[in-house]
């Protein structure tokens, strides 16, 4: 078919640019699997440990929102509790910027002009692209079931929670090849696909909180919000407990299904173009943006909405859905039995905003990263070259830009602790109140996000080549170190790494200053190291 | 007091030595061809020249300021026109030159607003919409509405149509008579013809040659034919002639303008029935310099001139085969 002429030299050009890349997602999936299974067994190594966290993690809220439906007491069952949505989010991530960044990344930089004028068919790069993606994910599947079955959990159940986490894998390859047809930029291609993520996990997230907990109380049956979710495939294969194979079918449904509405789109689009033609615009410069300030606005706003429209309703939905705790506690006494030897109801309904406003600020930590890398996606273009030749100081400029990326990052910390209590009052009939204690609460998470400004902008100054590969490391790791460090048994030290472990839990826990200073302290460090970098160094570089 | 003074300029890439003791001077007012093959260093000296590059040794000096040190009070005083011009995307071409020039502390709306209709560029599109052309129009208006004292300007006119050239070239020619100092790097030698006073030319990262236009001419030889009633002899005793081969009755040599005289006494002797001398051309005079065998450029024995005599050779072959076809109609 002439269409896809140059299929397989492309997946070789794939291959050869991202050997690296591939090889650390493909071996990396597996051993994070295999550390994480042989942690979990130690962790509960018995049937009676394991009863009490299915049972736990049943009726917990927080647990559902988080850790998806469990599925028994299978050792296996928890080990996927523990470990499904985190895995399962990294390959969708992957999986989705590595579409992208080999089809409209490729159509934005021109060098697929290049290729399209050579013998190349218009379906080829795109292709070339999934065969490779596809292939990474399903290879690491297989390599991730051998790693479960190599930890001492039974086979099929390995083969179907590594099949469940490939196939979330499948699913946002599929996701992100439709979105590399719609925006013009990679930056807009990831922006939503990363918000089809996100609504994945809300979805998935709603569908097991709404969910019924069985009568002998260790299993979930999720709602329907799950079964749209691809996030939520995963756990309705329900492994280790009566696998259901033929949910596996879903994100190969989905693949097909993309593929053909991407090749559908590519068909009727100019290669470089997206499906929205350019708007002619004002022939003036406004005063407010001709400074460095209001062109960091101007670059960010989108951005910004972005993030906005997706915290506030993130955050409604959770407010909304710890109200349900008070409800189930009533409901269930065996449940608030279990619960309140946790602690207690209020505690726990404590504990679960406090995770909330947790994950709210490592997702936010993504909007930082993401907002800072500008100044090196603007240098690699050139851009920053011109803007440098001008009368504005390369203090400024950074500094502006950080400047940028804090304010942003304390307006969507602040609108998320809003929406959650609003949310969270409006069922219980104090929305004013609670809108401004976790607003609040929410607000004491920003020393942490200062320190992943401080990061992103010491590499930038520091390892300005390296800094989107270091910098999105850099939080994946702060991530890991959250969701799975405790699971890990990771030494205190490893986990004081991360920013994030040194917030105060506010609500759950009485706020803090000492932590907050100290974070504070090491930002304004971070962030002094990599503006004096960059005033010291070559640009571009 | 020159305006740019670069001395002995080192830059280095890792193991790659892009600047190797570059000298440069250019004088106010003038404006000043910065010339070089393909990856000579004219990019890199331009980036140390804006601060945006640190240089490993050596001095440089613009405006009497140190170009690192001071680079945002300097930047006020010269506008920059890269040669790969890439904008913010989403931003207006109108809204990117207002940006640009308030960035570099204002500019004259009124020559702004000219500019834009003198280049033809509608300021309303995206950038990213913009053909390369267009795109190297928006840097270009976004400079030349700045009064500034210099100029910095690196392949200005790469995509350029030629009635736009017409156009830069009318600009560069009123900011020199307001007086400013123009940098400008370019590989289109009939701009470089019409609008520079001095050139330098690099190579390797090193300043090969550096003076007017008529100064560089008179290093560069001019190619002699001649037609002499009796054959010429003696020639190869003179010096400064090159180069010289008879065919078909006419004699070929090459000569270095100094020894013009010299060669023209000897050949009178001869009976001159014609003679042509053609002065070296813009290219054969940058080929010279441009050429790989740098043996070659060391001694002054210019490897393109021989490879052009031989370009004139096939051309008399041709003409000769001509001959016998027009005679056989
Ligand atoms: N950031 C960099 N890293 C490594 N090498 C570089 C870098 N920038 C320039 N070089 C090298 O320095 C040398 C000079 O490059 P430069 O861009 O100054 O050339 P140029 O004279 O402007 O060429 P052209 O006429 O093609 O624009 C080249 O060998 C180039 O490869
Ligand atoms: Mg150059």
């Amino acid at each position: 078919m002439s269409a896809l002429t140059g299929t397989t030299l492309l997946a070789r050009l794939v291959l050869r640019r991202d050997r690296i890349r591939l090889a650390i997602w493909i071996l990396g999936t597996p051993l994070l699997g295999y550390a994480l299974a042989g942690s979990v067994a130690g962790i509960y190594p018995d049937q009676e440990t394991r009863l009490g966290y299915a049972t736990t993690s049943a009726s917990s809220l927080v647990a559902r929102a988080f850790n998806g439906p469990i599925h028994g007491t299978d050792l296996g069952a928890v080990v996927v509790a523990e470990t499904y949505v985190t895995l399962a989010l990294i390959v969708a991530l992957l999986s989705t910027f590595a579409v992208t960044r080999h089809t409209r990344q490729n159509e934005e930089t021109g060098r697929a002009e290049l290729l399209g004028a050579s013998v190349v068919g218009r379906y080829a790069p795109l292709t070339a692209a999934l065969l490779v993606i596809v292939a990474a994910n399903t290879l690491a599947a297989v390599l991730l079931a051998v790693a479960l079955v190599g930890a001492g959990l039974p086979l099929a159940g390995s083969v179907a929670a590594a099949a469940a986490i490939g196939g979330v894998g499948v699913a946002f390859t599929a996701i992100a090849a439709v979105t590399a047809q719609l925006s013009v930029t990679s930056r807009g291609a990831n922006a939503l696909a990363a918000a089809t993520v996100g609504l994945s996990f809300v979805l998935r997230a709603a569908g097991d909180v709404l969910g019924q907990q069985s009568a002998d109380g260790t299993r979930v049956r999720s709602a329907w919000p799950s079964w749209i979710s691809p996030l939520g495939w995963g756990n309705q294969v329900r492994a280790f407990d009566g696998e259901r194979w033929w949910v596996l079918f879903l994100p190969v449904a989905l693949l097909l299904a993309g593929v053909a509405l991407a090749y559908a789109l590519a068909e009727r689009r100019d290669q470089g173009a997206g499906l929205i033609a350019p708007r002619r615009g004002p022939a003036t410069g406004a005063p407010r943006l001709l400074s460095p300030t209001g062109l960091a606005w101007r670059m960010q706003r989108g951005t910004l909405l972005g993030w906005a429209v997706g915290v506030a309703v993130l955050g409604l939905s959770m407010g909304v859905a710890a109200d349900e705790f008070n409800d189930m506690i009533d409901a269930n006494p065996a449940a608030a039995e279990a619960i309140n030897a946790m602690g207690g109801g209020a505690d726990l309904i404590n504990a679960y905003l406090a995770a909330m406003l947790g994950l709210f600020a490592l997702t936010l930590g993504a909007y930082v990263v993401q907002a800072l890398l500008r100044v090196r996606g603007d240098e690699a273009d050139g851009v920053l070259e011109a803007a440098l030749a001008t009368a504005v100081s390369r203090t400024r400029w950074l500094g502006t830009q950080v400047l940028a990326a804090t304010l942003g990052a304390v307006a969507l910390l602040l609108l998320a602790g809003v929406t959650t209590g609003l949310g969270y009052g409006i069922v219980t009939g104090d929305p004013l109140g609670q809108a401004v204690e976790l607003g609040g609460a929410a607000l004491l998470r920003l020393p942490a996000l200062l320190v992943v400004a401080g990061v992103v902008t010491a590499i930038f100054g520091l390892l300005p080549r390296f800094s989107v590969m270091l910098s999105w490391t850099a939080l994946l790791v702060f991530l890991l170190l959250g969701q799975l460090g405790a699971v890990l048994e990771l030494p205190q030290a490893a986990l004081n790494v991360s920013p994030y472990t040194h917030v105060p839990a506010v609500p759950a826990v009485d706020p803090a200053a000492l932590p907050l200073v100290v974070l504070a302290a090491v930002a304004a460090a971070l962030l002094a190291v990599g503006v004096a970098a960059f005033r010291h160094r070559d640009v571009p570089s | 007091m020159p305006v740019i003074s670069i001395g002995n300029l080192v830059k280095t890439f890792g193991a790659i030595r892009a600047l190797d003791g570059l000298d440069l001077h250019v004088e106010q007012g003038e404006v000043h061809g910065f010339l070089g093959p393909n990856g000579s260093g004219k990019s890199t000296t331009i980036r140390i020249l804006l601060g945006l590059l640190r240089r490993d040794s050596g001095d440089a000096q613009v405006l009497g300021a140190d170009p690192w040190r001071d680079a945002v009070r300097l930047h006020r005083r010269l506008a920059y026109v890269p040669g790969d011009v890439s904008l913010w995307p989403n931003l207006t071409g109108g809204e990117a030159i207002d940006l640009l020039g308030q960035l570099r502390g204002g500019l004259d709306r009124r020559r702004r607003d000219e500019l834009l209709d003198r280049f033809d560029l509608d300021p309303t599109r995206r950038c990213r919409t913009y053909s390369k052309g267009n795109r190297q129009k928006v840097a270009i208006v976004a400079a030349f509405s700045s009064p500034v004292e210099l100029y910095v300007l690196d392949e200005p006119t790469s995509g350029l149509d030629p009635l736009m050239e017409a156009v830069f070239q009318d600009e560069v020619r009123r900011v020199k008579q307001a007086g400013a100092t123009v940098l400008l790097s370019s590989h289109v030698l009939a701009e470089v013809e019409a609008l520079c006073d001095r050139v330098s030319i690099i190579r390797e990262g090193r300043t090969v040659e550096s003076g007017t236009l008529a100064e560089l001419r008179h290093l560069t030889r001019t190619a002699v034919t001649v037609e002499t009633a009796r054959p010429v002899t003696g020639l190869d005793a003179l010096p400064g002639v090159h180069d010289v081969h008879e065919v078909d009755g006419r004699t070929h040599l090459e000569v270095e303008p100094a020894h013009l005289d010299e060669l023209l006494g000897q050949l009178i002797r001869f009976g001159v029935r014609a003679l042509t001398s053609t002065p070296p051309t813009l290219e054969q005079l940058f080929l010279r310099h441009y050429g790989d065998d740098s043996a070659a450029a060391a001694t002054g024995v210019p490897a393109v001139a021989a490879s052009g005599a031989a370009a004139a050779a096939a051309a008399d072959a041709g003409a000769q085969a001509d001959v016998p076809q027009g005679g056989a109609r």
